[in-house]
C-alpha cells in the first residue's frame, strides 16, 4: 500500500509537486499520467526516498519514507527513470549485488535470482556487460533489480519507455502477472498502456492532481464516449449519410473521423445512439465498411484535462 | 550498517573492470620508481632507508589520489546510478564508507606493489624496517586523507574533471598548510592562534613525522579525524543535493 498525503516539492520558485494526495491499495495497478515535467518522476522519487518532500508525507506499507526509510525501502521495488545501472557489470553480477545489499542469502537468494532471470528472459545475456546490451535488455535488467526481492510494493518509472512493441507487450504482461496481492504504480505518457495494464489512473499536470479514476470512467469523460464511428463504402454517400445521422435522436453532432472517409457521430450526454444508427443503416440500405462504438478516447481526455488544468 | 560489504566488493571489482586500475598502477609504480632512484638519488645517498621514496610520495599522491577519487560519486551522479544506489535499503553513510574503503584498498594495493624498493634497500644494507613500516602506514593514512577530500568534492559535482581539479587544489593547500606558501596569506591579519591552527592542519608535517618512523598517536588521530570529517561532509553533501 502507498499513501501520499499533502505532498509538495518546490525547487526555488518552481513547484514540481503541489498538495498531492492519493492512496493505492494491494491488487491495484495505478497508472500515473501526465505530460513531461508534470511531476511524475518527482513524486516517485519521493516515494522511493531519493528526495525529500518540501511538505507532506509518503508512506510505503505503512512506513513513512522520511521516518522509517530503511523499512520503507525494504518493502519497495523501484525502477528509476531510464533504468540506471552500472555499465561495466554483467546482469549476473548486478543481480547478485542487489541480492546481497537486500540481504537475500543462501538457497533463497539463488532461487530469487534464477526466478527473476527466467521471468525477464535475461538468460542469454547474463554474462555480457550491461553497456553492450540493447535498450530493451537494459530496461529488463532494471526491472529485474526492482522485482528481485519480490517486494509487496512496486514503483516503476516509465517501465516501457524506449522498448519496441513486442517488448512493451512482454513488460505489460509481466506487470499484470505480478499484480495480484501487490501494489504497483507505473508512470507513463503512453495512454494505451493505461488501458492495457492499469486498474486506475491518475492524471497530473504542473504538479497538481487533475483526475483520479478507472480507465473506463476516464474514457467516459471523453466527448467520444458512446460515439459511433462509421465509414461509407462510397465517398459519394458521405454527405447524405452525414445529414441523416444528424437527425438521429441522441446524436449531438457529426464530425469527420480520425481517418479519411470516416464519420463520427457524437452522443449527447447519457445517450447511446448506436442501436438507432445501426437500425437506420439497415433500413436505408447504407453500404458501410465499418460501424463501431467508441468507448471514449483517453488521449482526448488527457489533452482536455491537462490543457485546461481542471477535470472535464 | 548493512550493505557496506556488497558495495565495497562491487566498487573494488569495478576498478578492475576497466583499464583504469592497470593504468593507475603502472603509472604509479613507474613514477614512484623513477622519483626514488633518479631524482631522489637513492644510490648516491649511501643510506639504507626509504627517505627518497617517502619524500616524493606526497607529491605523487597529490595528483594520483584525486584521479581515483574523482569518479567515486561524480560518475554515479552523471550516469544516474546514484538514484538506484541511494534508494536501496542502505544508509548513505554506509555507501560513503564502502566506496571510500574500496578506493583506499585499491590505492593500498598499488602502494604494496612498491615492495621491490623495500627489498632493494634490505639487500643493499640494513635499514630500520620498523621505520619503513611506519612510513608505509603514514603513506596509506595520507592517501586516505586525500581520498576523503576527493570523495566529498566528487559528491558535489557530476563532472569528474571539476572534481579532480578541486581535489588537487584543496589537497595542495592541506598539504602545505604549515608552510609559508599558505601561511603567508594569513600572516599579518589573522591571530597567532589561528596561524598555529592552520599550520597544524598540514598533511606534510604530520606525514613527515610518521615517515621518519615516529608513530605518534596525535599524527594518526589527525589523519583519522581528517578522514572522518571529510567523509561525514560527503554524506551531508549527498543528502543535500542528491537529485541535482
Amino acid at each position: 500500500m502507498i499513501e501520499v498525503s499533502g505532498l509538495s516539492k518546490t525547487y526555488g520558485d518552481v513547484h514540481a509537486v503541489r498538495e498531492l494526495s492519493f492512496r493505492v491499495g494491494a491488487g491495484e495497478i495505478l497508472g500515473f499520467l501526465g505530460p513531461n515535467g508534470a511531476g511524475k518522476s518527482t513524486t516517485m522519487r519521493i516515494i522511493a526516498g531519493f528526495i525529500a518532500p518540501t511538505a507532506g508525507t509518503a508512506a510505503v506499507l505503512g512506513h513513512d519514507v522520511a521516518r522509517e526509510p530503511q523499512a520503507a525501502r525494504r518493502a519497495l521495488g523501484y525502477l528509476p527513470e531510464g533504468a540506471p545501472s552500472w555499465p561495466e557489470m554483467t546482469p549476473r553480477s548486478f543481480l547478485r549485488f542487489i541480492a546481497d545489499v537486500r540481504g537475500l542469502a543462501g538457497e533463497h537468494r539463488t532461487r530469487r535470482i534464477d526466478d527473476t532471470v527466467a521471468r525477464l528472459g535475461l538468460g542469454p545475456v547474463l554474462d555480457q556487460t550491461i553497456e553492450t546490451l540493447s535498450k530493451g535488455f537494459k530496461r529488463r535488467v532494471g526491472l529485474a533489480q526492482a522485482i528481485l526481492h519480490d517486494p509487496p510494493v512496486l514503483v516503476l518509472d516509465e517501465p516501457t519507455d524506449g522498448l519496441d512493441p513486442n517488448q512493451k507487450h512482454e513488460v505489460r504482461a509481466l506487470i499484470r502477472e505480478m499484480a495480484p496481492g501487490k501494489t504497483i504504480v507505473i508512470s507513463t505518457h503512453i495512454l494505451e498502456e493505461v488501458d492495457a495494464v492499469c486498474t486506475r489512473a491518475i492524471i497530473i499536470a504542473a504538479g497538481r492532481l487533475l483526475a483520479d479514476d478507472t480507465p473506463a470512467a476516464l474514457e467516459a469523460r471523453s466527448r467520444y464516449h458512446n460515439a459511433v464511428t462509421l465509414a461509407p463504402t462510397l465517398a459519394a454517400d458521405s454527405a447524405r449519410i452525414e445529414a441523416a445521422l444528424r437527425e438521429v435522436v441522441g446524436v449531438a453532432a457529426v464530425e469527420p473521423g480520425e481517418r479519411p472517409g470516416q464519420l463520427t457521430a457524437l452522443a449527447t450526454p447519457g445517450a447511446q445512439p448506436l442501436a438507432a444508427i445501426s437500425a437506420l443503416a439497415a433500413r436505408e440500405g447504407w453500404s458501410l465498411n465499418e460501424l463501431r462504438l467508441e468507448a471514449g478516447r483517453l488521449d482526448e481526455v488527457f489533452r482536455t484535462v491537462t490543457a485546461s488544468g481542471v477535470a472535464p | 550498517m548493512n550493505g557496506i560489504g556488497p558495495i565495497y566488493r562491487r566498487e573494488l571489482a569495478s576498478y578492475f573492470a576497466t583499464p583504469l586500475a592497470y593504468v593507475f598502477i603502472v603509472i604509479f609504480l613507474l613514477l614512484a620508481g623513477s622519483f626514488t632512484f633518479s631524482l631522489g638519488g637513492f644510490y648516491e645517498r649511501g643510506q639504507a632507508d626509504l627517505a627518497p621514496f617517502f619524500g616524493f610520495l606526497p607529491w605523487l599522491y597529490l595528483f594520483l589520489v584525486p584521479a581515483v577519487a574523482m569518479r567515486l560519486w561524480a560518475e554515479e551522479r552523471r550516469s544516474g546510478s546514484i538514484e538506484l544506489l541511494l534508494t536501496l535499503p542502505v544508509q548513505p553513510g554506509a555507501a560513503v564508507a564502502a566506496k571510500f574503503l574500496a578506493g583506499l584498498t585499491f590505492i593500498g594495493l598499488a602502494l604494496a606493489l612498491t615492495f621491490p624498493i623495500w627489498i632493494t634497500v634490505n639487500y643493499l644494507g640494513s635499514p630500520d624496517n620498523g621505520a619503513i613500516v611506519a612510513g608505509y602506514l603514514g603513506s596509506l593514512l595520507m592517501a586516505g586523507g586525500f581520498l576523503a577530500v576527493g570523495s566529498c568534492l566528487s559528491a558535489a559535482t557530476r563532472s569528474q574533471v571539476i572534481a579532480f581539479i578541486l581535489t588537487v587544489v584543496v589537497c595542495f593547500l592541506l598539504l602545505l598548510a604549515g608552510f609559508p606558501l599558505v601561511l603567508d596569506a594569513f600572516r599579518g591579519w589573522a591571530a597567532p592562534g589561528v596561524l598555529d591552527a592552520i599550520a597544524s592542519l598540514s598533511f606534510l608535517t604530520h606525514f613527515q613525522a610518521i615517515s621518519k618512523g615516529v608513530l605518534d598517536l596525535r599524527d594518526i588521530l589527525y589523519f583519522a579525524m581528517t578522514i572522518a570529517a571529510w567523509l561525514y561532509a560527503t554524506t551531508l553533501v549527498l543528502e543535500m543535493r542528491k537529485a541535482d
